[in-house]
């Protein structure tokens, strides 16, 4: 049967299970935007910059594992989406990105609002397609949403010339794909995996460190299965947080540049570091010179490119997450490691994370403490980029795969309110709590409107320090004090958060956190809580730039000071 | 660590764009292409692709894995170490005056190079070898004042029977092809 472009990019997406999508509109998208009311099946969600749709479309996968679309129109639109696509592609999310482009006998003209969308995004992409006529497109929808999804997932690019749109084809969904030059690595080689057990087997001060990849790959039980029987502590990367439940006796937090002090030392005294699913990015390793100095490694990740690429590796491990923990599992012995976990304990002890409790003044470890209490560690959380990002990465406990979403090898500022946006309306059912920096959140602080326009009920927790604190805290520590261009003027979030008609509140001072946290809870929808935090609060642990891990440096002792405005 | 140069032969989709995504990533890996030669292969809708990069095997071999990544790209494999025909065309245009003509016939024979034109001041001759015969040839003409050169990068093929395109990709290719 006949159909126009448009309505078969609808009746692909919906063959694909798309339920709902994130886009902005536009000239070359008009045949698009005309046909999409015959398909009610698909929830349009508005956003007010292209951007947030990307990040929305990236949050949307994140909680849900599914993948996330977003749209925009040709020229500007298209660039738009550009942060958001690589911020994808950096972390390993699936997302199908489509955007509009100008009719075909246009292309190559400099035609008004026409970019080279394929050519700018190339290595931000998985890949990328140009539909250059409608009975193309039901094969490319096929191919990338297959290619986001499987394997290392990522985003993928389909650009949409306007009369391809409205072009008439015969549409038939294919049934399956033919990629002749793509390979998904399943289960990994058995002499790999048989060196792999009798190292695990042999080894006195086993370590493992998680990454996204057990996330994508959902092997959350597999992972534990092996820590429990082989009784190995686990630390994460960032992105692994959630992976593995942080409230576990085995779980020692995360590692790295604002890692806790006991995975870095572990890390430094492991024999044997079993690294799954994450693939060595410099904030976890440090110094390369001086990372796991004692150990072997065991690499698990399914992108052969990532094997040996930063640090080398005893046994590398091609395949599944999952399948790969599923063999290991069977030939992992039950192990004790008892003084090894005692060292670790003792660690822990000896390098707590800073004391919530330690000021009397308002600090954003204590607030993210509550966050933590009130959700009973149960909400998502999403955050931008900076100091808020990595207190919530530290302080509040996270127990599910997808409950923790951040922005990790790109670190985009802004990320946090549209990502929370796509999480929420990928997960309804969950508290969604968007933790925020003020400079994170006045860069895409648009998306405000489109929470009271699709009602979508993120509340937000601004920790608000007047500074763009994280490069203030390295100006703090590394440049002298200088602060150059990091003191930020803020508008009143509350009122601002009022005029989206969204209500707020604003929270001075310690006493009033939990009934804060209580009331933007209790609230039927979007809530806005602005915090003023210590302004110049540190991240600790740090990592200097460019020093091994275990040169970590920790929290001085605290002077009080008092909230200068 | 020590670099070397590497021969990669990669099969790729003859599909637009697919040169420009290699490429690209050669340049933001922050990899120099020496020469990369392309034409067709044995199969209608594949084509082949010699690259010469120079780098450390370790280099090489993440540039390997990352273009094997390129969903368009079909099969790469770094053949360096194989026992290998590699060839290399080049265009030479030499000043020629009459005085010099025979002496120049007389290299070009002996390199066993043909003369494919002849103006009243210059003579063109195509050579096919490696870069070592094509390099003395190059040597020995200078002194007679070289006009231009154009050489097209080294091709290379594994000798016996490996080689070529996996016969489940040709398949699956066809299948490819008849969808489209």
């Amino acid at each position: 049967m006949k159909k126009t472009g448009a309505q078969i990019i609808c009746e692909s997406m919906i063959a694909e299970g798309v339920g709902v999508m994130f886009g902005f509109p536009g000239g070359v998208l008009l045949p698009f935007y005309d046909t999409l009311p015959q398909y009610p099946q698909i929830r349009h969600i508005l956003v007010r910059h292209e951007q947030g749709a990307a990040h929305a479309a990236d949050g949307y996968a994140r909680a849900t594992g599914k993948v996330g679309v977003c749209m925009a129109t040709s020229g500007p639109g298209a660039t738009n989406l550009v942060t958001g696509i690589a911020n994808a592609y950096l972390d390993s999310v699936p997302m199908v990105a489509m955007t509009g482009q100008v009719a075909r006998s246009f292309i190559g003209k400099d035609a008004f609002q026409e970019i080279d969308i394929t050519g700018i995004t190339l290595p931000i992409t998985k890949h990328s397609y140009i539909a250059k006529d409608a009975g193309s497109l039901a094969g490319i929808i096929k191919e990338a949403f297959y290619l986001a999804r499987t394997g290392r997932p990522g985003p993928v690019l389909i650009d949409l010339p306007k009369d391809v749109q409205t072009e008439q084809a015969d549409y038939t969904y294919p049934e399956k794909v033919e990629l002749p030059g793509y390979k998904v690595p399943t289960r990994g080689h058995p002499t790999q995996l048989k060196n792999a057990a009798k190292l695990i087997n042999e080894a006195k001060r086993p370590l493992i460190i998680a990454g996204r990849g057990v996330i994508i790959s959902r092997a959350s039980d597999e992972l534990k299965q092996l820590a429990e029987t082989g009784q190995i502590p686990i630390i994460t990367t960032l992105l692994g947080i959630g992976s593995f439940p942080e409230n576990h006796v085995l779980s020692y937090g995360m590692a790295g540049m604002h890692g806790t002090g006991c995975a870095n030392k572990a890390i430094d005294s492991t024999d044997l570091l079993i690294a799954v699913g994450m693939r060595f990015d410099d904030r976890v390793t440090g110094k390369i010179a001086g990372f796991a100095p004692n150990a072997k490694i065991i690499h698990v990740d399914l992108d052969p490119a990532e094997i040996g690429k930063n640090v080398g590796v005893n046994v590398p491990i091609v395949g599944d997450v999952k399948a790969v923990l599923q063999a290991l599992n069977k030939m992992v012995e039950t192990g004790e490691h008892i003084d090894w976990i005692k060292q670790l304990d003792e660690w822990l002890k000896q390098h707590p994370l800073g004391d919530v409790n330690d000021s009397a003044g308002l600090l954003p470890q204590y607030i993210i403490h509550q966050l933590y209490e009130a959700t009973k560690g149960d909400a998502i959380t999403v955050t931008g980029v900076g100091q808020h990002q990595m207190w919530a990465a530290q302080y509040y406990l996270h127990k599910e795969p997808g409950s923790f979403i951040t922005s990790g090898g790109l670190g985009t500022m802004g990320f946090g309110l549209p990502a929370a946006m796509g999480a929420k309306v990928g997960c309804p059912d969950k508290t969604v709590w968007c933790i925020d920096g003020d400079g994170s959140l006045q860069m895409t602080i648009q998306e405000l409107a489109t929470l009271v326009q699709d009602n979508i009920a993120v509340k937000i927790a601004v920790l608000n320090n007047g500074y763009l604190g994280m490069v203030r805290q390295w100006q703090d520590l590394f440049y002298e004090k200088r602060y150059v261009a990091t003191p930020i003027s803020c508008p009143d979030f509350v009122k601002v958060a009022e005029a989206y008609r969204i209500p707020g509140l604003r929270v001075t001072r310690r006493e009033d956190v939990t009934g804060a946290i209580e009331q933007a809870m209790a609230y039927d929808g979007p809530f806005l809580i602005d915090f003023m935090v210590e302004p110049e609060e540190n991240v600790f642990p740090m990592v200097p730039p460019g020093a091994s891990n275990i040169e970590f440096i920790e929290q001085p002792k605290k002077e009080v000071s008092t909230w200068p405005r | 660590m020590a670099t070397m140069k590497h021969t990669l032969v990669a099969i790729v989709q003859d599909k637009p764009g697919v040169l420009n995504r290699m490429a690209s990533l050669f340049r933001r890996r922050g990899f120099n292409i020496e020469s990369i030669a392309v034409g067709h292969s044995e199969v209608a809708y594949l084509s082949r692709v010699t690259i010469i990069v120079n780098g450390s095997n370790a280099m090489v071999e993440q540039v390997r894995k990352q273009l094997d990544k390129l969903i368009d790209v079909v099969r790469v494999s770094d053949i360096t170490g194989d026992n290998i025909t590699v060839r290399e065309l080049a265009l030479v245009k030499v000043k020629a005056t009459s005085q010099a003509r025979g002496e120049i016939i007389e290299i070009a024979d002996i390199f066993r190079a043909n003369i494919v034109d002849v103006a009243s001041d210059s003579l063109t001759i195509e050579i096919t070898g490696d870069e070592d015969k094509i390099e003395s040839m190059l040597k020995l003409l200078k002194g007679f004042g070289i006009k231009e050169i154009a050489r097209t990068g080294r091709v290379a093929m594994v000798r016996g029977t490996l080689g070529g395109v996996p016969g489940e990709v040709k398949t699956a290719g066809k299948r490819v092809k008849k969808q489209s």
